[in-house]
């Protein structure tokens, strides 16, 4: 760049020339460094305009005031041009890097997936919050069980053939009486030995039975089972609070039947079946467990006078009901821990 | 229990149009739950037609083997053929080729036309064959299905029969019935017989019963006529001197002799057809006539060679060691609890259970004593469990066999010897005991109601136990119920009640919710646990369910005891599924880790996983060697001695991670998992319930002796964290370096706070300093970072650990540690002289505790 000549501070016409000289400059600027070039050529100690300025000093008294004013328009006219150039360049910064930071969002990929819940447990979980909302409570008692609890208080009969309907894993040694509990019935006992009148628990936890593991049969499986007694309970109230809880598992067009059977726990006893809308190849009923009145000989080994309270009981398993609610078709699936069958449902069932 | 549907017409109105579906969609209002179909033409379909042999050439064939070349009419003499399908002669003479020998010209025989199916979808049409066009085939009994004899083809002589050419031999072997197949509960051994089947047709539906066992006349027995009258019968006698629980073993035992029968005398179609489709074998008239009776009335019963009988029969208890060779030709050693049938050479079999071989009807059998008797449930459950002998007639004793059928049920079959196989009822009879029966049942009225909540009429409750076949009598405001005799079930009023109320209907049953007092929800654990599961899982762990179950191996290797070092104790079971697996687990890592060894296995090695549940310990007071009785409140004392004896069964929890994180960026491998992910596991769990854990380096021997960190919590050890030991790594086929944590998940949440206090939250800035301390190598990190917090004082408000380094300029056996230090006061913007004189005071600390030396 040619150093131009410093115009005298009264030339108004070269004054004007170097002010257009610096408005060019500033616009041609392509971007902030440019312009911080022209603005240093222009505005900075060795540009005409400040030297015309320094020159002030050296004029006429009478001449300063006019100089002054000429070469203040002038600084005023540049740096108004300068700040909107610079403004306008900033913008187009700004725009440019945010262009120039553009990424392949598709080429994002999971940081820390999520882990999941066994469906096992979720579902455990949303029968519980089924039950709870109701006002009922979660029972819990131990796995390795004392046969008093598994069986005779449940009016199972040391010889009585459904004794041998659920295979038992017994505790060694034999005169310990101790089994892996076959059903979670001995919590129903405990809740009544317990505690206080009424009682509505709802017991769900791991069961033993000794079947081999194939697709629909395994040694550990897990089971739901629900127990109330109350003053005044009938066969009415087991049915309202089934139909109630089908509803909340297989939504409102769920019904259920109750057709008889035989436990020794429950007389009157009835199976369970469900009328499953959405099941695979069709709405049909499905078998979902067992129900029924309480024995007065179960009430009164757990301390309870059946001539004053009624109660009604049922049970279902989980595994069984994830397999036909939500369409798993192999038991082993859910024991074997294969990371994608947990996974796919995630925390939800 | 299989239905023949031909079978229940006899005693109901089923309809004849009916199926086995239709059946079952009634017998289920009742209870009797369906379970399968058994129909012959789902899978054989005719012309199958009698034929008559009228030549028979034959033809010897280069393989070596002769067939038959035959000429069989199947149509009446002189009638013309109907039939239309292609392959089948209008002459009414079809060509046929025939592998067997066993029949002659003059034979009637079963063809199967071109056209049929037979089972295994085996289509029968005319085809060329050894040079002739065999336009059908001569079959076998297992060619029809119908048995697994294949030496020859059916002659229908040697079943007794003759019928005329064309005859369609599917109607004629019973081949168009079918049979339901239902699921009797445990309470209803009566439903075990046509009779009870049909009683409960007639419960669901209303057809009216004809009751087999009202049409046996034993009326011969009791007459004036010498001929009929009954005579004394075999000699019996019932000893029992150790009754179970005061119950005679045997309580009636009914023999009655027919003499003269033809064994060999054929079986008729269609007794063996009902028994096929029972889903028994015909085996020989004797033995088909008893499986028959029991089949129709409920009663099991037995067929003795009188001739093999060694004088009187005894029942009495076995002599120990006593034994037996059973009708399966099995030498079964007897036990002193075992009801056995003897006479005067030893035991002939074991009550109710099964027969024994040396006194068994053969073909050379002429007299007969049948047996029809009445035995103790639980001595029967207990003898068939004893030798694994689930047998028929012991399906039928232990779940209550009608007492007043014995003398009934003998005569059924020795009429039926008479009627087919050539017999003569001797009426020697012998009736040895007496029938026990039900008791009256006191049943309040309002019962029923009170139970079901259906108002059910005094007419409703009346007319329905009648239907059972109760007999009722008015006392006061009650009923007194008394059972029929074969419903031994019926003990108590509620057991009426079910009764009633099938009988009824349970659809009319209404439906109402009822309204607990109001619940308090989750307990608090149960709150800590879900939020412990949910937040692991969320952290990037799955969760695993695995079987408790445990090898000695796994205990060596996992379960080590706190103070010996050795295998902790465990529980084993008397009845394992896996003999390697006979114990209950003591850490929850061995079914865990075979888990991810099974991902690895199938293609993912990036794995974290999470398991909670229990773990078993056994107590120094393991069970109660006495158990109280059925259906009695034990009492407090008695609940307590019981509670005592079960087993510890902390929950614990357990993770393991192996591989890397996922990748950074694509292409770029994720960090690699090790000891300090497990650790950090292990703080995840006690950041979810709010408890501190206390981390030193620890022992185990499953661990890297270098990489452990034993956990501690208010001081106990609650478990370990770090890397498993490169050999057990080895040995379990795992991803190199993985790591493990468990911790008791039990002690945890009981430490647990109850509730949170808030804490003040300080608006002022904090002021951060760094210390680097070198101290000796061994010192723990958290040791030292324990020392500085002390020192620091209350300012300090969080201490991190950012730099660990060893090497150049640090002397040897040392380590340089660099903390940052964030104070903050609550009340004042600190200065940094302030903060300085904070982190003075944490270092001076360090100096005098651990010599520590700023870098």
């Amino acid at each position: 760049m040619s150093t131009p000549e410093t115009p005298h501070p009264l030339d108004e016409s070269a004054i004007d020339h170097a002010v257009q000289q610096a408005v060019d400059a500033f616009a041609a600027a392509r971007d902030l460094d440019e312009l911080k070039a022209a603005r240093l050529a222009h505005t900075g100690d060795k540009a005409p305009l400040v030297l015309a300025n320094r020159a002030i000093g050296s004029l006429e008294k009478t001449e300063k005031a006019a100089a002054g004013k000429l070469l203040g328009g002038a600084r005023g006219t540049m740096q108004k041009a300068l700040a909107a150039r610079t403004e306008v360049l900033e913008v187009e910064h700004a725009e440019r890097i945010l262009v120039e930071e553009t990424v392949d969002v598709t080429a994002a990929h999971r940081r820390r997936p999520l882990g999941a819940r066994h469906p096992l447990s979720v579902l455990q979980e949303r029968v519980s919050d089924v039950f709870i909302a109701m006002g009922w409570e979660i029972a819990e008692g131990p796995e390795v069980e004392s046969e008093w609890f598994n069986f005779d208080a449940l009016n199972i009969a040391p010889d009585h053939p459904s004794r041998e309907m659920q295979d038992t894993f017994f505790v060694e040694p034999p005169e310990a009486h101790l089994v892996l509990r076959t059903h979670t019935s001995p919590v129903q006992i405990r809740s009544l030995l317990s505690r206080e009148l009424p009682v509505y628990v709802l017991c769900p936890g791991k069961t033993f039975r000794t079947d081999e593991l194939d697709a629909t049969h395994t040694p550990v499986f897990h089971q739901f089972e629900g127990l109330a007694v109350d003053k005044g309970l009938t066969m009415a109230d087991l049915k309202g609070t089934l139909e109630h809880f089908a509803r909340q598992m297989f939504g409102p067009d769920a019904a259920i039947r109750l057709r008889p059977s035989y436990f020794p726990f429950t007389e009157p006893s009835a199976e369970l079946d469900v009328w499953h809308a959405q099941a695979k190849g069709g709405p049909r009923w499905v078998e979902w467990g067992g129900c029924g009145m309480m024995n007065p000989a179960v009430l009164r080994a757990a301390g309870v006078d059946p001539e004053e309270y009624t109660g009604f009981a049922f049970g279902m398993g989980i595994e069984r009901t994830l397999m036909f609610r939500n369409g798993v078709p192999d038991m082993r699936d859910m024991i074997e821990g294969d990371i994608r069958f947990s996974q796919h449902f995630g925390m939800e069932v | 229990m299989r239905i023949p549907l031909s079978w229940i017409r006899e005693y109901t109105r089923f309809p004849a149009s009916g199926t086995a579906e239709d059946l079952m969609a009634e017998l289920v209002k009742v209870g009797l739950e369906e379970e399968d179909v058994h129909r012959p033409t789902d899978e054989l379909s005719g012309p199958i037609v009698v034929g008559e042999v009228l030549e028979k050439i034959p033809e010897p064939q280069s393989n070596g083997k002769t067939i038959n070349w035959c000429q069989v009419r199947v149509v009446p003499e002189g009638a013309a053929q109907t039939l239309t399908h292609e392959g089948i002669d209008p002459s009414g003479v079809q060509g046929v080729v025939c592998g067997a020998h066993n029949f002659e010209v003059g034979d009637k025989v079963v063809v199967t036309l071109p056209g049929a199916v037979l089972p295994g979808d085996f289509r029968i049409a005319a085809r060329k064959t050894y040079g002739h066009v065999s336009a059908g085939m001569i079959a076998s009994v297992r060619e029809l299905g119908i048995g697994e004899d294949h030496d020859g083809i059916l002659v229908l002589s040697t079943l007794g029969l003759d019928p005329e050419p064309g005859t369609d031999a599917m109607e004629l072997l019973g081949l168009y019935d079918s049979a339901a197949e239902i699921n009797v509960t445990p309470d209803r051994g009566y439903a075990f017989s046509l009779r009870g089947i049909a009683r409960e047709y007639s419960h669901a539906t209303g057809s009216p019963f004809i009751d087999p066992a009202a049409q046996i006349s034993t009326g011969k027995i009791n007459t004036d006529d010498d001929d009929a009258a009954a005579r004394p019968g075999h000699e019996v006698t019932l000893t029992d001197h150790t009754p179970i629980y005061g119950v005679d073993g045997c309580s009636r035992f009914v023999t009655h002799k027919v003499t003269g029968i033809n064994p060999e005398a054929p079986t008729p179609p269609w007794m063996a057809s009902r028994l096929r489709l029972a889903g028994m074998r015909s085996i020989s008239i004797a033995v088909d006539v008893s499986n028959y009776v029991m089949l129709e009335l409920g009663q099991p019963n037995h067929c003795y060679d009188a001739a093999k009988l060694d004088a009187g029969i005894e029942v009495r208890r076995a002599a120990p060691g006593e034994k037996l060779t059973t009708l399966d030709e099995k030498v079964r050693t007897l036990n002193a609890e075992d009801l056995v049938i003897t006479d005067q050479s030893g035991p002939i079999g074991i009550a109710g259970v099964m027969g024994g071989a040396r006194t068994e009807v053969d073909a050379t059998t002429s007299t007969v004593i049948v047996e029809a008797a009445h035995f103790d449930p639980i001595s029967i459950s207990r003898s068939k469990r004893r030798h694994k002998l689930p047998s028929e007639a012991s399906k039928r004793f232990e779940r209550g066999v009608d007492p007043l059928l014995p003398p009934l049920a003998a005569q059924r079959v020795v009429d039926l010897l008479v009627q087919l196989a050539g017999g003569t009822d001797t009426r020697e009879v012998t009736d040895a005991g007496a029938p026990v029966l039900p008791q009256p049942i006191r049943l309040d009225p309002a019962l029923p109601e009170r139970l079901t909540g259906v108002p059910y009429t005094r007419e409703q409750i009346s007319s329905t136990l009648g239907a059972i076949g109760a007999e009722l009598r008015q006392e006061g405001e009650h009923l007194l119920v008394t059972p029929p005799s074969w419903r031994p079930d019926l003990t108590i009023p509620a057991a009426l009640v079910e009764e009633i109320a099938r009988l009824v209907g349970y659809d009319q049953i209404p439906s109402r919710l009822p309204v607990p007092p109001a619940g308090r929800g989750l307990t608090t654990s149960q709150q800590r646990r879900r939020g412990v599961y949910a937040g692991m899982a969320a952290a990037g762990f799955t969760e695993v369910l695995s079987y408790p179950f445990y090898s000695e191996a796994a205990n060596t290797r996992f379960g080590q005891a706190e103070e010996t070092g050795k295998p902790m104790p465990m529980l084993r079971l008397a009845n394992p599924i896996a003999s390697q697996h006979p114990a209950l687990r003591t850490t929850v890592l061995p079914g865990l880790l075979e888990a991810l060894r099974r991902n690895v296995s199938r293609g993912f090695t990036d794995v974290a996983l999470f398991e909670a549940g229990a773990v078993f310990h056994p107590k120094s007071q393991l069970g109660s060697a006495a158990i109280p009785d059925l259906g009695v409140y034990p009492g407090e004392e008695v609940l307590a001695e019981l509670d005592a004896g079960i087993p510890d069964q902390p929950l614990h929890i357990a993770a393991a991670l192996s591989g890397a994180e996922a990748a950074e960026l694509p292409g770029v491998p994720g960090r690699r998992r090790d000891w300090a992910d497990a650790v950090d596991a292990a703080q995840k769990v006690a950041d979810l319930l709010r408890v501190q854990l206390e981390v030193v380096q620890g022992q185990h021997q499953a661990f890297h002796p270098g990489r452990t960190a034993e956990i501690r919590f208010n001081g106990e050890r609650v478990g370990h964290a770090g890397e498993l030991h490169p050999k057990v790594i080895e040995e379990l086929d795992l991803p190199a370096r993985t790591s493990v944590m468990e911790l008791d998940l039990s002690a945890l949440i009981n430490g647990s706070p109850a509730q949170i206090s808030a804490e003040p939250i300080s608006t002022f800035p904090p002021t951060t300093q760094d210390v680097s301390l070198i101290v000796a190598h061994a010192l723990p990190a958290a040791e030292l970072e324990a020392t500085l917090t002390e020192g620091a004082g209350e300012l300090l408000e969080n201490i991190e650990l950012f730099d660990v380094y060893s090497g150049e300029h640090i002397e040897a056996g040392h380590k340089s540690l660099a903390f940052a230090l964030r104070f903050r006061a609550e009340d004042r913007t600190l200065t940094a002289e302030e903060a300085s004189e904070a982190r003075a005071g944490a270092v001076a600390l360090a100096q005098q505790r651990h010599s520590a030396v700023q870098r």
